[in-house]
């Protein structure tokens, strides 16, 4: 059936199909500001008074009712008494299931990914099915960019591209996409229970019984909060599965809220991005971890925190059980982290260092070691470990003292992004950990004397004391081919002008950063009076770099002088012992081996 | 890959000579470079040859020598570089590392 209504609304006429309003056709009611009809006109008496009593009736549950009718043409591909259809059919279900102008949700994140339901989107018909407004976590398989390209989905609000950022960019300056905003993961999250609700959701699981339940286990990532978010707004949820079982481990999302599951060809996409080889990190990243561990764990007494992704942190993770335990830091620093199961912090883990790891997503060939460690990760009755990113993106914004992580543009003033010119990257999770939480009330050391050496802070506060989470941007003053990480303006000005965005994308805001640490040293910005002071404390350490080479050599010594800038020196960091000597674990063998062989490391990681 | 040979000249205000006869720092694996420091007469001045595949980095090259030179004073030596693609960053820490295992 394919019955087509004109409404004009204002000066804008709309052809909208029956299904997309619920099914009845409601002809519009004067709004609500006008005095409501008299009761006389409720009355089944006259034959327009008649039609009216039914609009009344029927004003509540269109959702509902627009779910039942898509689910009654869903309903003949699912197999007698389960939720359960033949992949062969999925095009015909989503078909089934949605509509266009739909917001649509494909689960996936920076990890795992429901790329069979994606592709089987994409071989929907732009005729038929067009407009969606895609609301999910992020866009990193071609797949999802396709669909905008065929002209099946027209909008697109997300957090995180990943190695779609080019694609993205060329899809809205091609007039394919129309982007919403670049959110963070908890930012996008909550808008799905304000504005931004999706009406199907696509989400996959490792596995499912016939009535639709699913075990999400190790990967369970975004996996709940999709789910809860559609349905209980009536939408419809479609799981995609690795297999279909009789019994599952455990019920992580339960089948009332699944209307369809479909066992993929092969097993959902996992891409392992936490994973670093040990084998990559020079020596300037020992370098590095040597000052932060001195000069900013040891110095706060971190003991809350997140690491992010990359090589600098990587370093910091395997130099723990060596240089950390040479200066007394084991018990003292990095107990409790929010963060993905990192390959590279086994080491550390093994040597009694950490008590707790909260974790927002699963991390490929860690399954077992995590399971095996319950002392450490969330571990459930099941005796595997579920992730939860919308928790752990939580705690990370609240429970921690310090984020400490990379980016790759920092300009005069301490913004900072990993836009590009020519990229939509998108932050994930970044900001929301990489901020000061402002909603924060309890009191750690750590926090309270980060409060105390805020300077700017208190001229603001008066005499209430107030706490302030370290936020420590760590990079090399150059990245790959001689770039510069200093600059005087970031490229996501050109991005924002490009892309058309509101405002340039901006991963860390200079007032939330308090630690600048590069090979020259750490200017611990949020004792800077004012923001002269300040970047002339980035500039100290910004190298060789057009920023850097600024630097006044009497300004930074002054700088030095007020322990607003330390060198390698000032810490008393041995250069020479600044080399691949120091970590715990030298390649991904070692990490195996520490392991106690539970790490499985995916194929293009082993060497051996 | 086309290697660049750069030369440059300092003279130090405060020259100090090499302790030793010669040393060596680093590889020249990729992203890498090695340092060898000579004792030579030189006449009060040191000399440095760089062989590098990047190019249009001159001025870097020699902010970064002359502040090596400025903190160590070294002279009558014959420093030669071999890069790697390395950046300012590895190359002055190669530097300053030599140094450090001159001076003990």
């Amino acid at each position: 059936m394919e019955m087509k209504l004109r409404i004009t609304v204002g000066e804008r006429t709309h052809n909208v199909s029956l299904e997309e309003i619920g099914g009845d056709v409601i002809l519009p009611l004067p709004p609500a500001s006008v005095t409501p009809p008299p009761p006389s006109a409720l009355l089944p008496a006259e034959p327009p008074a008649a039609g009216l009593t039914r609009k009344i009736e029927e004003k509540w549950g269109k959702t509902q009712r627009d779910t039942a009718l898509r689910m009654s043409q869903l309903s003949q591909y699912l197999q007698p008494g389960s939720k359960i259809f033949e992949a062969k059919d999925t095009v015909a279900v989503l078909r089934a299931a949605i509509r266009s102008f739909d917001r649509v949700n494909i689960e996936g994140n920076n990890q795992k990914q429901a790329d069979f339901l994606s592709e089987c989107l994409c071989k929907l018909d732009p005729a038929e099915i067009n407009h969606l407004h895609m609301v999910q976590s992020s866009v990193p398989l071609p797949s999802h960019l396709q669909a905008f390209e065929l002209g099946i989905a027209e909008r697109l609000d997300f957090a995180y591209a990943g190695p779609q950022g080019a694609a993205v960019a060329k899809a809205i300056a091609g007039g394919k996409l129309k982007l919403g905003a670049i959110h963070t993961y908890l930012e996008l999250f909550a808008r799905y229970f304000i504005d931004l609700t999706p009406r199907v959701s696509l989400v996959c699981a490792y596995e499912a019984d016939k009535d639709g339940n699913l075990y999400t286990g190790f990967n369970t990532e975004d996996t709940p909060l999709i789910v809860e978010a559609t349905k209980f707004r009536g939408g419809i949820v479609i799981a995609q599965v690795n297999k279909i079982v009789d019994k599952l481990p455990r019920v992580d999302i339960p089948g009332e809220w699944i209307d369809g599951i479909v066992q993929s060809p092969k097993p959902f996409y996992l891409e392992p991005l936490f994973t670093r080889d040990p084998g990559l990190i020079s020596d300037t990243h020992v370098l590095m971890a040597m000052m932060a561990l001195k000069g900013i764990y040891a110095e706060y007494g971190i003991t809350r925190l997140n690491h992010g992704i990359g090589f600098n942190t990587a370093a910091i993770e395997l130099i723990l059980p060596t240089y950390g335990e040479e200066l007394g830091l084991k018990g003292k620093v990095c107990t409790h982290f929010a963060l993905n199961p990192h390959p590279t912090l086994i080491p550390a883990i093994e040597s009694g260092w950490v008590q707790s790891i909260h974790s927002f997503g699963g991390e490929l060939g860690m399954a077992a070691y995590c399971a095996a460690r319950p002392d450490v990760f969330f571990v459930g009755p099941d005796g595997s470990m579920r992730s939860n990113r919308a928790f752990c993106q939580t705690a990370g914004h609240y429970a921690i003292d310090m984020f400490i992580g990379g980016t790759l543009q920092m300009d005069k003033f301490g913004n900072s992004s990993t836009a590009t010119a020519g990229r939509v990257a998108g932050f994930g999770g970044a900001p929301n950990m990489g901020c000061d939480a402002h909603g924060r009330r309890h009191g750690t050391p750590a926090w309270l004397k980060c409060g105390e050496e805020f300077t700017d802070q208190q001229n603001l506060l008066g005499d209430v004391p107030r706490g302030k989470r370290l936020v420590v941007q760590m990079q090399e003053t150059f990245q790959e081919k001689l770039v510069p990480s200093f600059v005087e303006k970031l490229d996501a000005w050109k991005l924002a002008e490009q892309a058309d965005l509101d405002l340039p994308p901006v991963m860390v805001y200079s007032d939330d950063v308090t630690h600048i640490l590069t090979e020259e040293g750490i200017a611990y910005l949020h004792r800077c009076k004012g923001i002269e002071q300040r970047m002339a404390a980035i500039r100290a350490v910004a190298g060789y770099t057009p920023i850097g080479l600024q630097a006044n050599p009497a300004e930074t010594k002054a700088l030095r002088e007020a322990g607003i800038v330390k060198t390698p020196e000032d810490l008393g960091v041995d250069r020479r012992r600044a080399n691949r000597s120091l970590l715990a674990a030298k390649n991904i063998k070692d990490l195996v081996d520490w392991s106690g062989g539970l790490y499985d490391p995916p194929s293009r990681f082993r060497n051996w | 890959m086309a290697l660049n040979r750069l030369l440059f000249e300092f003279v130090p205000t405060a020259p100090r000579p090499l302790p030793v006869p010669v040393v060596h720092y680093g590889v020249v694996g990729s992203g890498d470079m090695e340092v060898i420091l000579e004792a030579k007469d030189l006449e009060g001045k040191t000399a440095v040859v760089v062989v590098t595949p990047v190019s249009g980095f001159d001025h870097v090259w020699k902010l970064v020598l002359q502040r090596f030179i400025d903190e160590s004073q070294l002279a009558n030596v014959q420093i030669s570089i071999n890069d790697n693609n390395a950046t300012p960053v590895v190359v002055s820490l190669r530097l300053r590392q030599a140094l450090l295992e001159i001076e003990g």
